[in-house]
């Protein structure tokens, strides 16, 4: 398939608050093929939440797309769609899961008919066929016994179970594209990597599209073809997850890998950690946003925005940055001071 | 001096809830060398908080010795455990809410030293700004701001302060960075490593990070449905775990390393069991691939293995 399944243009979202206008995500352009696994990464606040939330139309009513952002889905440009039309396209289209799988599910519904309703909403569905259907759905996601599940309610179950639930929610329509919203952050260790096995498994097996956000770099390496950096509400650089990992060029993402403790690293070693904090997104930095902590930065990084370049060996490898690591030479940073 | 600072014995906390008697933490046993850095990983639930807040004496536990540099807190009256209480702080996962947000940040660092009673006033205020200063915190600005105007990073580096004020022996830090982003978090390892250096500090360290545990720690305790599992040198721990909850915990660790392909998990996915019936015999044995019927009817005691960890485990990883 060479048309994208879904392709962002300069999407921005602006919220109205009293201290003025948050730029939460500011100019995002990616586009994803069918079949692909995007891994979303950022740090809380980078604006993850914000962009996945633009893609689903679940924005609160005092947010803003201004003119000129453009998200086009299996060929329908979601932006110019009223409502209901676009409802009749995402609805089943995209399926979502958060990081708290109680914000998703009801509290007082039986889990089945949670993973049954957009079925009979979206296809009309018989009760007696969605209820047999869940079952199905709740086995294929691993949950034991259910049977029984089937008819219990979400507190009756852990917080890996709920979640496996939520996943199974959201396949229930066959949806083209996946948008996991840090499924395992809530989650210990074990049950993260079978959370993360399962969609996987679920991806693969229906060659579904998906977007895996995470705030942590160890998630994405292993299971994501392609990874995106977001820092202050932008995309910083985006490439095959291998080119990405072996070839940074954007230095706010050396920076965050070089500050992940390591686990092939002896006790003790002092991590490089990056000066300061994000930036406030109602009046953020006029160049590079990450300018104020960059050891790096240049004459222009204060006050012109850098542009978007492609590495040289991999053109599908972007960047936004005017003084890129050189990958060849620099082996890895030794980058960033470690003042607050 | 000894050189052991904290020793743990038979530590047993449980609390009566309607549902029956939760035993959180059942039969803990382990020593703190001075200058060292222990650290407890587990899942959620397994009794890592509650067996640091035993130590705190918050609350007392049920039963148990825990001494401290000669004094047994558990043994000891209302007034000597006030005493005693400078030599051990703590530090809490979401700094925010363990700071009060209604007093200044100076009342806030300064408090343990005016209920000590120690210093004048004047000389108090110094040693705030020297403390602050020395987390990296500006005191001009600090001083006079109450804990919401700053941000998670700084308010876990006002809650080290706080900790470090009296001078303790023993730090108790509880997912002390588990709030904040990676690049913050590096930030407060760091500062702690300089706090340890400096102040001669012994630390007690909960994550459920092994990453990040791996950075900090001397000795790893692993823990499981309130009893300890394995406790080791982190690097033999790390390089050949004796456990099979340890290696079930390692292996699912994501390595941001993309030529590396996450392995499978040797555990039996499902539910951490109820600590109100805990399983009979290992309480790891319904979740275990190598149990036996003898996982079933006998508790596995902790025995020392030859390179100097203990593991409480009937078919350990390696040989004993
Ligand atoms: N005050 C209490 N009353 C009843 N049960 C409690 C109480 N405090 C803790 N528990 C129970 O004791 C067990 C151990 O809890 P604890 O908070 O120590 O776990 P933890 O290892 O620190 O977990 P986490 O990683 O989620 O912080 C859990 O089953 C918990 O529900
Ligand atoms: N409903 C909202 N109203 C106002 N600001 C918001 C809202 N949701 C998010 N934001 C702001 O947008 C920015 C990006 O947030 P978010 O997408 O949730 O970050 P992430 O998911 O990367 O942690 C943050 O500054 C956040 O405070
Ligand atoms: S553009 Fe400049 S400030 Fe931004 S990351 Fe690159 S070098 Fe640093
Ligand atoms: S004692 Fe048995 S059940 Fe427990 S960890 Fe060892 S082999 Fe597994
Ligand atoms: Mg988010
Ligand atoms: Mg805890």
């Amino acid at each position: 398939m060479a048309d994208p399944l879904l392709e962002l243009t300069n999407v921005s979202t602006h919220f109205h608050s009293p201290a003025g206008r948050v730029r939460a995500v500011d100019g995002v352009s990616f586009s994803l093929k069918a079949g692909q696994t995007l891994g979303l990464v950022g740090e809380s606040g980078s604006g993850k939440s914000v962009l996945a939330r633009t893609i689903m139309g679940l924005l609160p009513s005092y947010a803003e797309i201004p003119e000129g952002s453009a998200i086009s889905f299996d060929g329908h440009n979601l932006l110019t769609l009223d409502r209901k039309a676009r409802r009749a396209i995402s609805g089943p289209g995209i399926g979502m899961i958060f990081q708290d799988p109680m914000t998703s599910l009801n509290p007082v519904m039986k889990i089945g008919q949670q993973v049954y309703e957009g079925m009979r909403h979206h296809f009309g569905t018989s009760k007696r066929a969605g209820r047999e259907r869940a079952i199905e759905l709740l086995t294929e996601v691993g949950i034991p016994q259910p049977d029984v599940r089937v008819d219990q309610f979400p507190h009756q179950l852990s917080g890996g179970m709920r979640q496996r639930v939520a996943i199974a929610i959201a396949l229930a329509c066959e949806p083209k594209l996946l948008i996991a919203d840090e499924p395992t952050t809530a989650l210990d260790v074990t049950v993260q990597a079978g959370i993360l096995d399962l969609l996987q498994r679920e991806q693969r097996d229906r060659g579904m599209t998906m977007i895996l956000i995470t705030h942590d770099l160890g998630v994405v390496a292993g299971r994501c073809d392609n990874v995106a950096v977001m820092y202050a509400g932008g995309i910083v650089e985006t490439g095959t997850t291998l080119s990405l990992f072996a070839r940074t060029r954007m230095r706010y993402t050396q920076a965050l890998l070089d500050s992940i403790p390591r686990l092939d690293r002896p006790p003790h070693e002092r991590l490089q950690s990056i000066g300061g904090r994000p930036p406030n997104l109602i009046d953020p930095p006029a160049g590079c946003r990450f300018a104020p902590r960059c050891a790096h930065r240049n004459a222009h990084c204060d006050t012109d925005i850098p542009p978007i370049t492609a590495d040289e060996q991999d053109p599908s490898h972007r960047f936004a940055c005017w003084n890129p690591r050189d990958p060849d030479a620099e082996a890895s940073d030794k980058a960033t001071g470690d003042a607050a | 001096m000894s050189d052991i600072l904290l020793d743990v014995r038979d530590l047993v906390v449980e609390f009566p809830t309607r549902k029956g008697l939760v035993q959180a933490v059942s039969g803990v046993t382990f020593q703190l060398n001075r200058g060292e850095t222990l650290a407890l990983v587990g899942e959620s639930g397994c009794g890592k908080s509650t067996t640091a807040r035993a130590v705190m004496q918050l609350p007392r536990p049920t039963s148990g010795s825990i001494v401290l540099d000669g004094d047994d807190l558990v043994a000891a009256g209302k007034r000597d455990l006030r005493r005693l209480r400078r030599k051990f702080q703590m530090i809490f996962q979401n700094p925010i809410a363990s700071l009060n947000p209604r007093k200044r940040i100076s009342d806030v660092i300064e408090k343990p030293l005016k209920i000590a009673g120690e210093l004048d006033a004047a000389k108090r205020r110094t040693a705030v700004m020297e403390l602050l200063e020395t987390v990296g915190l500006d005191p001009a600005v600090a001083m006079d701001k109450r804990p919401h105007e700053f941000s998670g990073g700084q308010c876990q580096r006002i809650s080290i302060a706080r900790a470090l004020i009296l001078e303790p022996d023993l730090l108790i830090c509880d997912e002390p960075v588990s709030a904040l982003d990676v690049s913050i978090q590096a930030q407060i390892l760091n500062l702690l490593e300089d706090m340890k250096q400096r102040y001669d500090l012994t630390m007690l360290f909960i994550s459920h990070d092994l990453a990040v545990v791996r950075n900090v720690a001397d000795r790893v305790a692993v823990m499981y449905l309130g009893r300890f599992c394995e406790v080791g040198r982190s690097e033999e721990l790390f390089d050949s775990p004796a456990h099979p909850y340890t290696r079930a915990l390692l292996s699912a660790i994501p390595v941001p390393d993309p030529t590396v392909k996450p392995k499978p998990i040797e555990m039996i996915q499902g539910d951490l069991p109820s600590p109100i019936s805990p399983p009979s015999g290992c309480r790891f044995r319904t979740r275990c691939p190598l149990a036996t019927d003898r996982c079933t009817s006998e508790v596995p005691e902790m025995r020392g293995l030859p390179d100097g960890r203990a593991v409480a485990c009937h078919h350990p990883l390696i040989g004993t």
